[in-house]
């Protein structure tokens, strides 16, 4: 395999299995924030410790493995176009942070994706590891065998009193983040939502768009995720937010029902408006796009659209974010350019079930 | 409106604080938001990020502030050794150095943890078991002991002695490890 397919392909292959609500919840994930001892950490190193660092990881892994997970490969930022960066964020697959501001940043990315490591983010190392559907257990396991992989290898800056060292307050102790990306428009249309975030936030979790930080709940998607990370076990923290999205699947699936009961015709009509924007407009932005797809995925969990797979409303909302429409008309796009493009590979793609 | 800082110059930037469900206004302008600097500036991408609402946490505790102006005593002010950050730097990044960092603010943090993750001062899940040395084995021990008390309380007496053996086995193994 060349590593030129990372760049290529929309869906990742992992986000082809069919995972256990995968009509809610659309993916698992963990992160494991770890740094090494002797090093400072990435906000106030030197560039030779940064290069130290990286040279460290290509010895690691250059079976390719990381114990029995792999094969892997290494990306280094500062080799890297910036569309090709670009690509990796819009899949989920780097942070914003290590495509624009770190030099001496790099990723290791397992030939599935469903695993990648990020060094000399804000912290050394940055395990993460994605599932589709709800499997947050699952991708723990594996985030942790990862994390015993590599302790065996390097000098983890641990604390008996604080756990694991990082270089943000906010991650220590256990340095795990995990969350689930879910599709709620059930709860947007009955407007439950506004009631079910303060609720969610009030319980130590945090609510946010799909990009992470400050960005917009596009085309019905939300990530939640937990916020402390200290004085919890791994498993406690996995099993709190388990929990809650249990019970949000419970009243998404409440709305769902609902709506069809209430205003079946209404719901249908919807659909099948979104379905003729996407199919037959010449010139759709982002947002427009989103909610479109939102309401076609909606449309098929409903039974109501039948010929359209499942995977088409996380493969077009990468598909037609503005790195990858960039990446395949070759360079840069001007706005009103991008929009034209959406507009045609949605087209394209639809065209394809029809 | 005037500027609350200097007095003087018309207060262009408008800020609302909410600290502990506490309301504050505050009304600058540019030059002296400037100064204030901390979490009153603007992150490149226009959203807010956590960064600066770490720093902004950390600064209002006027009690966790190091005495202000360096004074010819220069051993007063706190400084990490191995990557020579101030406790004054960490305060307005919101980030720490480097692993020694944690050892040199030790005093100053409880009340941040606490703060930032519910209460919780200390670690309670994974220990690395190489770097962890006898404290992933003490923890083990630990998690035994308590599940042997369950069982002789349940009156499960078979699997209770089988736990009572592991946990003797791990002691053996953490003496000879410890050269005892």
């Amino acid at each position: 395999m060349n590593e030129y397919v990372f760049f290529q392909r929309a869906l990742s292959p992992w986000m082809n299995e069919e995972g256990p609500d995968s009509d809610i919840v659309l993916s698992s994930r963990i992160r494991l924030a770890r740094n090494m001892k002797q090093y400072s950490f990435p906000t106030v190193f030197t560039n030779e410790e940064a290069m130290q660092i990286i040279q460290s990881f290509e010895q690691l892994f250059s079976q390719r493995r990381l114990g029995h997970i792999g094969p892997f490969f290494l990306l280094k930022m500062n080799e890297l176009q910036s569309i090709e960066k670009r690509v990796l964020v819009e899949k989920h697959l780097i942070s914003p942070h290590l495509a624009e501001d770190c030099t001496f940043g790099a990723c290791l990315l397992s030939e599935q994706e469903e695993a990648s490591i990020m060094i000399n983010e804000e912290d050394h190392i940055r395990i993460q590891c994605l599932f589709a559907g709800f499997q947050l257990k699952e991708a723990l396991k594996m985030a942790n065998a990862l994390d015993d992989w590599i302790e065996q290898h390097v000098d983890y800056a641990f604390d008996e009193k604080y756990g694991y060292l990082t270089s943000c307050p906010t991650n220590v102790g256990t340095g795990l983040r995990a969350s689930v990306m879910m599709h709620l428009p059930g709860l947007v249309l009955t407007q439950q939502i506004n009631q079910v975030i303060p609720a969610i936030n009030q319980l130590g979790l945090v609510v946010r768009g799909t990009y992470g930080e400050g960005s917009e709940a596009l085309g019905n998607i939300f990530q939640i995720s937990n916020q402390i990370t200290l004085g919890k076990s791994e498993e406690d923290i996995v099993e709190d937010l388990t929990g809650v999205v249990r019970q949000l699947i419970e009243q998404e699936r409440m709305a769902r029902e609902a709506l069809v009961k209430t205003s079946n015709i209404q719901l249908e009509d919807r659909v099948y408006r979104s379905y003729g924007v996407l199919t037959n407009s010449r010139i759709i932005g982002s947002k427009e796009a989103a909610q479109c797809l939102s309401d076609v995925r909606l449309g098929i969990d409903l039974g109501y659209i039948t010929n359209v797979p499942k995977t088409i409303l996380t493969e077009l909302m990468i598909l037609t974010q503005p790195g990858f429409l960039q990446k395949y008309a070759g360079g840069a796009l001007r706005p009103q350019e991008r929009d034209v493009r959406r507009a045609s590979l949605i087209r394209e793609r639809l065209y394809q079930w029809k | 409106m005037i500027c609350q800082e200097c007095n003087q110059r018309p207060a262009t930037l408008h800020f609302t604080k909410i600290v502990n469900g506490e309301k504050t206004e505050i009304h600058l302008c540019e030059q002296c938001a400037h100064e204030k600097g901390e979490m009153f500036m603007f992150p490149h991408q226009g959203a807010f990020s956590i960064n600066n609402l770490i720093a902004g946490l950390l600064n209002m505790d006027a009690s966790l502030k190091e005495p202000k102006a360096p004074s010819f005593h220069n051993e007063h002010i706190l400084q990490c050794e191995h990557c020579k950050m101030t406790y004054a730097q960490f305060v307005k990044v919101g980030r720490f150095g480097c692993a020694s960092c944690y050892e040199t603010f030790r005093t100053y943090l409880p009340p941040i943890f606490r703060k930032l993750h519910g209460g919780h001062v200390a670690h309670e899940g994974k220990i690395p078991k190489r770097v962890g040395g006898t404290l992933y084995v003490r923890k083990q021990i630990g998690q035994l002991k308590q599940m042997l008390q369950e069982l002789i309380a349940k009156e499960q007496f078979e699997k209770a002695a089988e736990v009572r053996d592991q946990i003797r086995e791990l002691e053996t193994k953490l003496n000879a490890e410890g050269g005892a």
